[in-house]
Formats: C-alpha cells, structure tokens, sequence
C-alpha cells in the first residue's frame, strides 16, 4: 500500500465532482463524496497496521518531483510515522462519520455536489499537510485548507455576511501563514533542505539552544500555528467562522483544521525545544487564550457560537502543553477533543435542523423528551468536554495537561491555576448550554427528527469520546501508557520535573472538583434559580461584562482601531494615487504640446513656406555667426 | 562712388529673390506662387553666374544650366498640379486648399 493514495482518494473524487458537478445524480454525489473518505479511512487502517506491525519503521515515499532548480530540490515525499499516523487516522475516520452525517444534513441543499467537491479537497488538503515529508508540501496543504475553509465558510454565498464571514477568516489566517512563509525561507537559508527530517536534524548542528535566530523561526511558526488554530492574538476569525454548514464547523473548524497549528509544532517540536523562550510564549497564549475564550463562551446565545468559542479554549489547552514540553499530552487532547467536538458540533447541528434552523439557545429548551437520541449523545459529548472524572475521554486528556502544566520542565504554577480556572469554566459553559437546550420549558416545536445518516455517526463518535480517554490512563489510575509509548519514536517524553502522586491526586481531585462545581453552578443558574440569575445577570456592571465576553473582550473592535481604520484611512486619502499623480501629469503635458504643435498644422500653403523660410534664416544665421563672429 | 561688379551682381540676385519670396508670401493666386518660385529660382541661377564670373571659372554657368532643366521639370510638374487643382476646386487660391488639412 502506498502512502500517497491516502491524500490521492478525496483528491480524484473532488475533482470529479467539481467536473460533474450537476451530472451526478444526488446518489452518486453521496457514494462518491463519502465512498473517497471510506476508502482513504480504510486504506489509513491498513497502512497504520503496516506500521505498527514493522515495528514503527517509517514509511516514506517520494510520490514524484515537484521543483527541481539549482541545488533545491522538493518533491511529493509522504511520510507516515507515529505522529502522521495519528493525524490520518483521525481525519480520515472523524472525516468520514461528518461526511455521513453531511449526506443526511445536508439533503435539501441544492449546491450537494459542490459542498462535497470542498468537503473532499479539504480532506485531501489536510491529509497533504499531515503526511507531508517537507515543509514545502505541508505549505500547500496548509494553504490548500485554508482556500476549502474559506470555500466552505462562504458556501451560503447568496447572504453576504457569510461572505464577510469566509473573507475574516482567510485574512486574518494570511497574517500567519505570512509569518510562518517567512519561517520557512529563513530554515532554509540556515539548514539548506526543507525536509522535516534534514531540519530537524541540521537544526542541532546549526543553533545552540536559546540562539537568537532560532528563538526567532520559533516565534514565527508560533505565529503561523496561532493563526490556523484561533490562538490569542489572532483567534476573531473562528466564532464568525460558523457561518458555515454546521458539518462544516464540525469537520474544519472544531476536528481537524484547526489543530494544524498543534500538528505543526509538534512535528518542529526540536526547533521549539532549541528556544525555550519561544515555548514559554505557546504556553502563555495557551493558557491566556483557553481563559478569554471560557469568558466568551459563557456568555453567548448562539449553540455554534459557544461551540467555537470552547474550541479555541480546548486548542488553548494543547498549545499549553505544547509549550510546556508535553508533546503528546497535547496530541493526545487532539485526538480526544476530535471525537467530543465534532459529536458536539454535528449534534447541535442536530438540534438546529430539527428546531427548523433556530441556533438561539434561549429560544431552544426541553428538548430531554422531544430529542431522546440526540440528547444521550450531547450529553456525553459535554460530560467528555467538561471532563466530568474517570467514564469521559477528556477527562484523562485534559486532566494529563493540567497536570503536567505544573510538573513538566516548562511549567509554571500560573500556567496551572489557568487550567484549573479553564476547567472550572468549562463546566460551566458546556453544561449552560446542555441545561439550556435540553431542560426548562419547550420554546419551539420539534420539527422532524434526525435521520439514521445523522445519527449513526453520532453514536459512533459518542462511543469514541468515552473509551478514546483510556488507551492512556495516569500514574494515580493505572498507568497505561499506549498513546505516549506509540509517538514515542516522534515525539520524546515529558520530563516531569515534580515526581509526586500526592501532588497529581491533588491536581486531578482539584480539577475534577472544579469542572464538577462548574457543572453545580451551571444548573443552579439555569435550572434551579433562573429567577434570582436573571436579576444578578440584569445589574449594570454584569451587563456591560457579558456584552463585553460576549464580543470576544473586543479584539474585533481593538483591531478595527487599529488596523483596518487606519488602513481604510490611507487607501481614501490614496484614492486618487498619489505616485501615479505624476505619471499622468506627465502623459497630460505632452498631449498639450501635441495639440500646440498640432495648430501649426493647417494646410495653408503659405505658412509652410514662411516657417520653411524661418526655419533656414535661423540656420544661416547660426552658421554666419559661428564662421564669422 | 564704384561699385565692384561682382558686388553689384550678388546684389541684384538677393533683391530678385527677396522680391520672389515676399511675392510668394504675399500672393495667394496659386500661378503667381508659381512664378515667384521661378523668380527666386533665376535670383539663385544668377547668382551661380555672378560668382563664377568672379573666379573666372565654368562651373557656375554649368549650374546655371542644371537649374534652367530643373525650372523646366518643375514648371511641367507644378503646372499639373494646378490644373488638378483648378479641376477639383474651381479656384486658384491657395487658402482653399487647406481644407486638405489632415
């Protein structure tokens, strides 16, 4: 089996959808949108078994050159080691349930085909990025994502808020995939290959640790990871993001986009290692972003908007860990937070269908006995997302960051007590939101319930989100190691600096009590006391903060302040181009000389000879004068 | 007092074709122009005359020769043109003709 064939798959289907487009019948849009993704997630399986049967060898394969100048040379080399592995697999298996459940949700959409031939290039884009075996290749799967993203966002292009939506999201993604281009021209100046391997290895030889230049590339693929995954200070795109198809935001903008960035330092985790300084910074946008967006996401209306805004809290979490060192702790929350968010996503979808597209939650409510299946799966999705202790799978991940947060070599008791307060905050939103949907009086009537294509996936995925959590358990419950033990060969342990089970007892029981006091305190607000909340909630000071959470602390505005009024600013000022002021003065000048010279022309005989005869008595005149005088 | 004959004669040509010239700038009678050009043209003929008097020597009255050819080519050409002319506007003023200004 060729690794290449993974990316190829949703590659040819996307295409011959794109070239079919309204030649397929709705049928042979769902077999061949759904059939690539199968067929890749299969052939990701057998590869994976490959794999580990080789005893975690490597595949590489050089799938053919790309550019070949001078010494440079970059070609289509697939690489499939543990922490590729990973990253396929989940995109292949989560990708295919979300396309499943987008053949259901998606049915009365008049654009199928079209959603599927993005749905496809995105999957194959992702998978590019993943597999990539140079930093070229992963460029153009990153971009590549980034274009379906956008594709994908905007797919109702018909209302222009979504266009708006689609236009934020691929800008402000630009400004880091600017800086981490730049990343890449300066990596390969220094080390002179863009292989990941040849870099990571020259990278040793060509910087010492805590080296100006390094700690430099470092913060710029900083910027690149932070841009694609919705971090501090680029994270205004992905609430507005869920404009798109709800299969949309479950797939790219809570699964597997998003977590580019972690995917990205993970795999250059040696660079990161040689500048400490730029880990502490991941740690610290980590840990600052996972709190802001908790606020944010406690206070939103919108299920998809607290759905997005927990994302970026929950990828805060991983680039915690990054930054402390825990390499595949946060690898391991990506696989985990993969399963709980898009069953979150395409559940609320769901909802959403099934209320006649109605995504206010207040309008939403006592959905327990209308939605029975729909609520089973939610509910496991949120207890996994809260990490409610010992049956959820992001419990053991998220508890694993937290802890390390404070023990690991990179960690800092401030960087734990933000965890412990995410924790804390998570609880309380997700569960919000549970209570605010399922339980209170019913708003809305039920309008159909979801078909067995969107519910399949969901129970696939909420079995996931509860037995993922055990392939790696703590020192204090077990000690199973399989995931850590797997990418072991890719990425090195944690070393843990503060050896203690009292000390990790504590962490796990404080945080565990966090997320559950989170839940406590979430339904005495909405179910118990909502008369006594809705008063605190109405004072004036708590309105003006949950207008201000609830406009993510306003970065939009800081950056409308800043950015984009002094660039609209100078482009009116410019409207008229300066520079090109002169040009044009220029071409204006010699038109009149030709219309003065052009008068002369005018046919009348008799000034010919007269400037003919002026024209000579002006050259005997300078003749005489030069002989004679 | 003495006048140089050579002096007398270079005179005479330039009065001759200064009287051709302004006769041409003043004129608008297309035959006239016409005849002032032959004017200017003898001026110059006789001027080719005078100076070769003065070396003592045949080549200016050789030239004298060539422009008498060159006056009896040009009046043949010239007076076509004025009949073409004449043909096609019914007139002999020159003015009208700007109207083939392009």
């Amino acid at each position: 089996m060729f690794p290449a064939l993974i990316p190829l798959i949703p590659f040819i289907s996307a295409l011959l959808l794109m070239a079919g487009w309204k030649r397929f019948s709705r049928i042979g849009v769902t077999v061949t949108g759904c059939g690539s993704i199968g067929l890749a997630a299969v052939i990701a399986i057998i590869i994976a078994m490959q794999f580990s049967a080789n005893g975690e060898q490597a595949i590489v394969q050089h799938a053919g050159n790309w550019l070949e100048a001078g010494g440079f040379k970059t070609g289509f080399d697939f690489r499939m080691d543990a922490l590729s592995v990973v990253f396929v697999l989940v995109i292949t298996i989560v990708g295919f349930l979300i396309h499943v459940y987008a053949s259901g949700y998606m049915h009365d959409e008049p654009d199928y085909a079209r959603f599927f031939a993005c749905m496809n290039l995105f999957v194959g884009a992702m998978l590019t990025l993943v597999m990539a075996d140079n930093l070229l290749l992963l460029y153009l799967g990153w971009e590549g994502v980034g274009l379906c993203s956008y594709l994908l966002i905007g797919f109702w292009y018909k209302d222009p808020a979504n266009g708006y939506a689609a236009r934020k999201a691929f800008i402000v993604t630009r400004v880091g995939d600017t800086a981490m281009a730049i990343a890449l021209f300066m990596l390969f100046q220094y080390t002179g290959t863009l292989s990941i391997p040849g870099i990571l290895e020259n990278s040793t030889h060509v910087w010492s640790v805590n080296d100006g230049m390094i700690t430099v590339i470092a913060l710029l693929l900083l910027g690149g990871a932070v841009g694609k995954s919705a971090q501090l200070p680029l994270q205004i795109w992905l609430p507005d993001a869920m404009a798109g198809p709800t299969p949309v935001s479950a797939l790219i903008h809570a699964a597997t986009m998003v977590t580019a960035g972690v995917y990205l330092i993970a795999r250059t985790h040696t660079l990161f290692e040689l500048a400490p300084a730029a880990q502490t910074i991941t740690a610290v946008i980590g840990a600052v972003t996972l709190i802001l967006a908790g606020f944010s996401a406690l206070v939103q209306t919108d299920i998809k908007r607290v759905l997005a805004y927990s994302t970026v809290s929950q990828i805060g979490y991983m680039f915690l860990a990054l930054g402390c060192g825990a390499w595949s702790a946060a690898v391991f929350h990506f696989v985990t937070h993969a399963f709980f968010k898009a069953l979150l996503f395409m559940a609320a979808g769901a909802i959403i269908v099934a209320l006649h597209h109605e995504q206010d939650m207040f309008k939403m409510g006592g959905l327990k006995n209308r939605l029975r299946g729909v609520y089973w799966v939610f509910l496991i999705g949120c207890a996994s997302l809260a990490a409610i202790p010992f049956v959820t799978a992001g419990f053991y991940s998220k508890d694993q960051i937290i802890w390390l947060s404070w023990s690991a070599a990179g960690g800092h008791v401030g960087l734990w007590l933000a965890a412990l307060l995410g924790a804390l905050l998570t609880g309380m939103y997700t569960f919000r939101m549970f209570f605010l949907v399922f339980y209170g009086e019913e708003k809305t009537k039920v309008h159909h319930q979801p078909g067995n294509s969107m519910m399949i996936p969901l129970y696939i995925l909420a079995v996931l989100s509860t037995v993922a959590g055990f392939i790696e358990l703590p020192h204090t419950m077990g000690h199973v190691t399989l995931f850590s033990n797997w990418l072991q060969p890719v990425l090195p342990a944690v070393s843990v600096l503060h050896e203690s089970l009292a000390m990790e007892w504590t962490s796990q029981a404080l945080s565990a009590l966090l997320a559950l006091s989170g839940i406590g305190l979430a339904y005495a607000w909405v179910v118990k006391h909502p008369k006594g909340m809705s008063d605190f909630l109405e004072m004036p000071a708590i309105m003006w903060l949950r207008g201000y959470w609830s406009r993510g602390w306003d970065f939009d505005e800081l950056y409308n302040v800043l950015l984009v009024r002094p660039f609209v600013y100078l482009s009116r000022i410019n409207r008229r181009d300066l520079i090109d002021t002169l040009y044009t003065g220029l071409g204006a000048f010699m038109e009149w000389c030709h219309n003065v010279l052009a008068r002369t022309q005018s046919g009348l005989l008799r000034w010919y000879i007269l400037s003919v005869v002026l024209g000579a008595v002006a050259i005997l005149s300078v003749l005489i004068w030069r002989i004679y005088l | 007092m003495i006048v140089h004959p050579t002096t007398a004669g270079m005179l005479l040509a330039g009065v001759l074709f200064v009287l051709g010239l302004i006769s041409i700038l003043v004129r608008r009678d297309i035959i006239f122009m016409l005849l002032s050009v032959e004017i200017m043209l003898n001026a110059a003929g006789l001027a080719f005359v005078v100076a070769s008097s003065h070396w003592g020597t045949a080549d200016g009255q050789v030239m004298f020769i060539f422009i008498l050819a060159m006056a009896a080519a040009e009046v043949s050409v010239g007076l076509a043109l004025i009949l073409q002319l004449y043909h096609q506007l019914k007139t002999l003023d020159s003015d009208e003709a700007a109207k083939m200004n392009g």
